[in-house]
Formats: C-alpha cells, structure tokens, sequence
C-alpha cells in the first residue's frame, strides 16, 4: 500500500483561523485594507497548483550573504553577524526544494534603505537589506546577515517593530505564495506588536520566533538562528493504517 | 478511508509591510547593483506566441484612496494555455514567455503596469474550458494576508460566460470587478478594490 496524491485533490485549504484576519484594527492600516466580503472558496485548478520555477543560474554569488551583497569590495555591514537557515517543508511534511526565498530587512540601527523611511536611525553606507536563496533538495536553506534592529513605526503613539526579518517564499504552485516575517528568541517587544497581535493562537506566534542554535553559530564569526517554514501542502488520500508511518 | 492529513501547520503570513520593494523590487527603490534587474519585470525574453497586451490599474482602498505601496504578481498560461513550468504535463509552454510577472505600482501615481501575453483557456478541474485569465496576488502594507483574485477580459464575453469560476459566483453582479475592460489595441484595464463599493471579489483558493 502506498499513499499515493490524488491528482484531483489539489492543495488543502488554508486554515483562516491559524493565520490572522484581514481585519485587525490595532493595525490600523489594515481597517481600509481589508475585503469586507468573505472570500470566496474555490478548489484550486492547475493555475494555482503551478508557479514559476527559478534557477541557481539566475542567482548571483552574493545573493544570500547580506553581509557584502551590497558592501564597498574589503567592507562589511555593521552589526552582529548572524547565520539565519532552516528547512522549507510543506504541510505533510515534504521537503520543498528549489524554493525560492527573498529576505529584506532594516539595518542593525533598525533603518531601512527605503524612499518612505522616516526613522532618523543612520543608514549603513554597506547594507542594502536585500537577499535571496534557494532551498536545495532536502528543502535546507541558509543565508548570512547583520541582525536587524527594532524600529518605531506610525501606528499606535509609540509602537516598535521587534527585530524582524521579512521573508517571501514561492513553493512549487502560486497557491503556496506566502510572505511572512522572522522574529528572534527573546525579544521583548514581540507580545507587544500589534501586526503580530493579528495572529489569533499563540503556536503560531511561536512559529515565527527563530530559536538561537549554538550548534551552527561559528565560533568568533557569527551566530546563528534556525528558522523553518512550512508551505500548503497537497490533499492526499490514503489508508488510515498508514497514518503513524507518516 | 480519506482524509486530509495536514501534519503541520503552515507557516502564518505576515504583512509584507511598507518596505516589501526592498525585498522583491529593489530597484525600484533606488538599491542598485545587488540584483541586476527585479524578478518578475520582464516577462518576454524574446519574440512570444500571440497577441502582446499591456494591463494598467489601480489597487483603491475602502476609502477610495489609491494605493502607493503595493505590490502584484501574476501568473497565467501562454497563447496556448500552456503554463511555463516543469509541472505542466500537457504540452511544451512558449519559451520565450516566462508566465510569471511581478510590478510594484508607480510610488507617485500608484498605477501598476503588465506587459504580457493573452492567456490561452485552460482546463477547470472537470476538464471544461475556463476563459482567458491570469491569476492575481496582491500584497501590502496593511493586508495581512497577500489576496488571491482573477482577471478576465471583457472581450472574451462568450467565454466568459461559460467559465466555471464565474459561472459559480452567487453574486453575480460582483463579476464585472474581476473583468479587465479593453481600452484600445492591445491594452486593457483592471482596476482593483480592496474593501466597499464594487469591492474586487478575492478568493480562498
Ligand atoms: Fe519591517
């Protein structure tokens, strides 16, 4: 007995209630942004169960080391070096290789390189914020940065973005699209984000939180933080004897 | 027995925040020389398989407030109905035409720009024909969920009226918010609306 994807079944449906809502008034900007009307469900078709496939030759050598990316040749950016990797998997636990993942981020002062960035923080002259990496075959992926400060946003009087990373990530279908944020162990300012505060449970906060992993830091060089994140994954139909061997 | 066996829980979305260009347009902010040109901005690389339409619009707020910040992707079959993929199954997609695009709208104006091809029909899941679309995501400061929707072309009228996506719609009179209007050779129109009147019908799909 094997378990086998139905080819019919197309991806399940995500869980409305593990993501946050459209609407979360403590983050003000989503009141006008937010459809009113419920979604529409549909079972996906081979529009939404394919997608755009990218390729390692479409990289550059210094896509996934934010560190120098952007940096004067013999420079570096400023702040704490950090490793940030992890696996990509879908919700049955596949790995998904070749996944294409872009990072951006503000500086270690917490400044981006943007045109609409009022935060008086200095820029970095070497951090242009930007990465990309692609999963390899057993969905493992890893890119070098600086870690990124909190920053203080217009929203509430006086709110702070925890240290975050943001990441968006294609899987193998455009069903799969996602872009979310990496946060890191520890920090205070987490239980106080109302952007994170949009997520209804608490595991899924959790998920977004990259634990500290000494066992890939490298010794007087940088840090490192594990990060994994799960895509949809595909309906299947299979024998229910089968299930714990999953 | 059957039954779906998510073992994991999907990563949660995030916004993708004020700043999404530096991740995925960087050069649309004025950071250059990390990538050579953004992905998703050219989506011909050569002499394409029928017709070349452009597609302009607007993503509005509840307010009716024209967006600056945000950011679509596309993505849609060729001339032939082909998807430029390794999982399409049925034939070979036009290898000039990468099906796949992604435009930042205009920081001032906040008008977004397609440069593409006219879809081919595809099979819906029952095997039936859908009509010309493209398939839409839209992200933004403020969504935070990125938002699933459909172009299709007002001068496919028969087609349409046969889809089994638009066929389905109870509301039938919020169709006309996922039809792109022709306004002239080869250009078209879609202007989207997040939240209130003439809203833009999103899917969970
Ligand atoms: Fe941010």
């Amino acid at each position: 007995m094997k378990n086998t994807p139905d080819p019919h079944a197309g991806y399940a449906a995500r869980d409305r209630a593990w993501h946050p809502p459209a609407l979360h008034p403590p983050y003000k900007t989503s009141v006008m942004r937010s459809p009113s009307a419920p979604l529409l469900s549909l079972p996906t078709s081979l529009g939404e169960e394919t997608g755009p496939v990218f390729g390692q030759a479409m990289l550059g050598d210094m896509d996934h080391d934010l560190v120098h990316n952007y940096a004067e040749p013999g420079e570096s950016a400023i702040g704490p070096r950090i490793i940030v990797h992890g696996r990509v998997t879908d919700e049955t636990g596949r790995p998904v290789s070749n996944a294409l993942l872009e990072v951006w981020q503000a500086n270690a002062g917490g400044r981006y390189r943007h045109k609409k960035e009022g935060y008086l923080a200095p820029l970095d002259p070497n951090f242009g914020g930007c990465g990309r990496v692609l999963t390899d075959e057993q969905g493992f992926y890893e890119f070098r940065t600086i870690q990124p400060g909190a920053y203080p946003w217009p929203n509430g009087g006086n709110d702070w973005r925890p240290a975050h990373i943001h990441f968006s990530i294609f899987g193998a279908a455009f069903a799969q699209r996602l872009i979310t944020q990496m946060y890191f162990e520890g920090d205070p300012l987490i239980p106080l984000c109302p952007i994170i505060g949009a997520i209804p449970q608490k595991e899924a906060v959790q998920s977004l939180i990259a634990e500290l992993d000494m066992t890939r830091t490298v010794p007087m060089d940088a840090r490192a933080w594990r990060f994994d994140i799960v895509l949809r994954g595909k309906r299947q139909t299979l024998f229910e004897n089968r299930l714990e061997g999953l | 027995m059957t039954r779906r066996y998510p073992i994991l829980k999907e990563t949660p979305s995030q916004t993708a925040g004020p700043y999404v260009h530096i991740g995925m347009n960087p050069n649309v902010t004025g950071i250059h020389g990390v990538y050579e040109a953004d992905l998703g901005a050219a989506m011909k690389t050569g002499a394409v398989h029928g017709e070349e339409i452009t597609i302009t619009g607007t993503v509005a707020d509840g307010m009716g407030s024209i967006l600056k910040d945000v950011v679509l992707e596309i993505w849609q079959a060729d001339a032939d109905g082909l998807f430029n993929t390794p999982g399409e199954t049925r034939g070979t997609a036009d290898p000039e035409f990468s099906g796949w695009g992604r435009a930042a709208a205009d920081l001032q104006t906040g008008q977004y720009r397609f440069d593409t091809v006219k879809p081919g029909r595809v099979p819906w899941r029952d095997g039936r024909l859908q009509a010309p679309h493209i398939s839409v995501w839209i992200v933004a400061r403020g969504i935070n969920i990125g938002l699933h929707t459909r172009l299709y072309f007002d001068d496919e009228g028969e087609a349409n009226s046969e889809d089994p996506v638009l066929t389905r719609i109870e509301h039938q009179h919020r169709v006309p918010t996922l039809i792109a209007q022709k306004t002239g050779d080869g250009t078209y129109r879609f202007d989207i609306r997040l939240q209130g009147e003439n809203e833009t019908i999103f899917f969970d799909m």
